[in-house]
């Protein structure tokens, strides 16, 4: 009956992980595009444009990521006949996800900035243009790298829910390891201290990020 | 003929009508402080002039120029006509030099070299050469506040506006910036100011403009209007304003031996 | 796409869903409850506990928030089990939440508490009061105030990331429409229907705690 945890097994879940991370890093950078286009549509001055990007967010922020996938894996499947495998499904659902809590990151940070900075900057005579990409922009990316590094966390810790639908990455590879070696009391723990170790560093440079930038810009943070 | 004309300007917030048939001309060099009780208006109408905010009614000339709100007139304009705030409104991204060259080199087409020239040019005005790498948030507000004059003077503007840009200053930090709001005027410069600093209206100013509820309601020269001011608004208003400065310089009783004391000490 | 969509057997199996939802509501709710508690005990242990209390809450917080909830509740679930400690689906499920809750609320309502003025627990403390006093009395409550929009969004994300529980077949939501999907063979359509309910639910909560707001902090004392 089953195998021991040893080397080997540490060694299985070890190579899962440039799954989870490669799944995290597509997802943001895919995320990055959507949620561009939806801060921008979020600001547009149509309100039918408005409405579509509120829609957006309010549906992948006010479901579960695990029924976007579900829909997502499913939807695939109806759309082109046949069952497509997990990874363009889980690809696509984790890029919907980000583009909506990005996008609403960086509408945020836009808007965080002053209408005074905007007037200063046209006060000097700076075309729109020349306002965003000299004033508004730097102070809002600025602003905007600690959420965005917490929501790659966030995105990180998601990406474990792909297991569900059979994706190997790191869970995955932990619950195969578990129904191998029947040892859940050692396998489960060591892959959340992996999680651990990948995203508590990030987590310290969100905080450590905020506090500089808060300190610098004079940003007053409610929460 | 004038620098600049304002004929009928009206502007309403809603139901509020914050400006009403406004008309001012403002000759070159002339220096004209704008006084009134919060709400008057008068933020209103220096935004007015720069194209902050649009008025509803009315025409404002400048340079002989009738002012369209098209985005490249605008641009020609705030080229010729800068304005101070009184929340400073620095980038504070940028250093003290980046803040003064990013008008003339983004808008104007400078070149660096040349705008970092012009940069020291204006610290020298206001006296602050020595924080020219410094960020904003490491000077004092009176210190912030003269590098927002020195950057809206590094676009050579031919008018500034200045919008009660002491207001929200410690009164020990006044001075250095009345200081050089005075030296510009006696250099000709041509300015509009907002101000609750009666001393410097009265000494400095050409014209004081008294406005209330959204109206100029009395005009002329400090002399007069201080001194025998016609309407009832007008004499309430300086009232007002004295009454808070006695209250500040002079304190009745004890307190004004003991106030008296503390200054002897300190000499 | 020659998929032709059926919801006919999703509204067969409505009241199925139904029930799934209701069950989903209830472990929320009672995890929003002992959550908020456990969130106000280490808020407080961390802000005015000593040292070791404060170490121990920190460490508390930290390892939760970087490790994912799936993997949290394989530990609550299988792993425990093996060091003799048997919870239900439903038990380990409420458990994994009230924990993953707290770790997250702890955070939010120790921000609430540091906004609080410093001269009014200064005053206070001159009046003679003792700390668990100072903290019941003028503390916990105005500071819940201050927060509550922020821990509000908290009690959904967790609704909604308790969805993940259906993987140790709790029956709620999620693990209805598994089943379900599974036999009738028509998982898109049943996985659709169960976002909307999802995203029903979110409003439905967003609506409720709003209504709490209202009542415990409007109308209820004024403060
Ligand atoms: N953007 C705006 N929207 C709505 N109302 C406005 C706006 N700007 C100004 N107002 C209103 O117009 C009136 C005039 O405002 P303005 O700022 O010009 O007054 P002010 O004389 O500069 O007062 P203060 O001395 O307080 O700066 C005020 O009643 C103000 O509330
Ligand atoms: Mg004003």
């Amino acid at each position: 009956m089953g195998r021991s945890f040893g080397l080997n097994e540490f060694l299985y879940l070890l190579k899962a992980i440039p799954w989870t991370l490669l799944l995290s890093l597509g997802a943001l950078i895919g995320g990055a595009i959507v949620g561009l286009f939806i801060a921008i549509l979020r600001t547009a001055p149509s309100r039918v444009l408005r409405g579509l990007a509120i829609g957006y967010i309010e549906l992948f922020q006010g479901t579960p990521v695990l029924m976007q996938l579900f829909v997502t894996y499913y939807g695939l499947a109806v759309i082109f006949d046949i069952q497509v495998d997990a990874w363009p499904a889980v690809l696509l659902a984790f890029t919907l996800y980000s583009g909506a809590f990005l996008g609403e990151i960086w509408r945020g940070s836009i808007q965080a900035i002053p209408r005074p900075q905007w007037e200063a900057a046209a006060c000097l005579s700076l075309s729109l243009p020349k306002q965003l990409w000299y004033v508004i922009l730097p102070q809002a990316a600025r602003i905007s790298i600690p959420p965005t590094v917490g929501f790659a966390v966030q995105l990180i810790k998601s990406t474990s829910i792909a297991a569900i639908i059979g994706f190997i990455e790191l869970t995955r590879a932990g619950q195969l390891m578990t129904n191998a070696t029947f040892k859940p009391m050692i396998v489960y723990p060591i892959v959340a201290v992996l999680y651990f170790i990948i995203c508590w560093p990030l987590s310290l440079l969100a905080q450590h990020l905020e506090r500089r930038i808060d300190a610098t810009l004079g940003v007053k943070r409610h929460f | 003929m004038p620098l600049l004309a304002l004929k009928d300007i009206s502007k309403r917030f809603g139901t509020h009508q914050a400006l009403a048939d406004v008309s001012l001309a403002v000759e070159p060099s002339e220096t004209v402080a704008i006084i009134g009780r919060s709400g008057s208006g008068k933020s209103t109408l220096l935004r007015c002039i720069n194209g902050l905010e649009l008025p509803d009614r009315g025409t404002i000339e400048f340079n002989g120029k009738m002012f369209e709100q098209t985005p490249r007139r605008l641009k020609e304009l705030r080229r010729e006509i800068g304005i101070v705030f009184q929340s400073y409104n620095l980038f504070p991204h940028l250093s003290v030099e980046r803040n003064l060259t990013l008008g003339p080199t983004a808008a104007k087409g400078l070149p660096l070299a040349a705008a970092r020239e012009l940069a020291r040019e204006v610290l020298r005005m206001v006296d602050l050469e020595d924080k020219i790498a410094a960020y904003p948030q490491q000077l004092s507000g009176g210190q912030q506040q003269r590098v927002a004059i020195a950057r809206a003077l590094a676009m050579k503007p031919r008018l500034v506006l200045f919008d009660e840009i002491t207001a929200s200053l410690d009164p020990e930090l006044i001075g250095e910036v009345v200081r050089v709001l005075e030296k510009l005027a006696r250099d000709g410069m041509t300015m509009v100011l907002v101000t609750h600093e009666m001393g410097f209206a009265r000494n400095c100013a050409d014209t004081i403009v008294f406005m209330h509820d959204g109206r100029i309601w009395e005009k002329g020269p400090p002399a007069a209007l201080f001194g025998s001011p016609n309407t009832a608004e007008l004499a309430a208003f300086i009232d007002s304003i004295l009454s808070v400065n006695l209250i500040g310089e002079r304190p009745t009783g004890s307190r004004q031996s003991q106030s008296r004391g503390i200054r002897g000490r300190n000499k | 796409m020659n998929y032709v969509f059926q919801f006919n057997v999703v509204w067969e199996h409505f009241p199925e869903l139904l029930t799934g939802a209701l069950l989903t509501i209830q472990l929320s709710a009672t995890a929003m409850v002992l959550g908020l508690c456990v969130a106000v005990l280490c808020a407080y242990g961390k802000t005015a506990g000593p040292r070791p209390v404060r170490w121990l809450v920190t460490s508390y917080v930290e390892l939760i928030r970087n490790t994912p909830f799936l993997v949290q509740i394989f530990i609550f679930y299988f792993s425990l089990p093996v060091i003799d400690i048997r919870l239900t689906a439903n038990n380990a499920a409420l458990v994994a939440m009230t924990i993953n809750l707290g770790a997250y609320a702890s955070e939010i309502v120790r921000a609430g508490i540091e906004a609080i003025p410093v001269g009014q627990i200064e005053a206070a403390r001159a009046l003679g009061l003792k700390r668990l006093h100072i903290f019941r009395l003028i503390v916990i409550f105005p500071a819940l105030k201050t927060v509550y929009p922020a821990l509000a969004s908290q009690f959904i994300l967790l609704m909604l990331s308790s969805s993940v529980v259906s993987t140790i077949s709790a029956v709620e939501l999620t693990a209805i429409t598994n089943s379900l999907q599974s036999t009738t063979f028509r998982a898109f359509e049943f996985y659709f229907v169960a976002t909307g309910l999802y995203l029903a639910m979110a409003l439905g909560f967003r609506a409720s705690l709003s209504a709490i707001y209202w009542a415990v902090f409007v109308r209820g004392r004024g403060a």
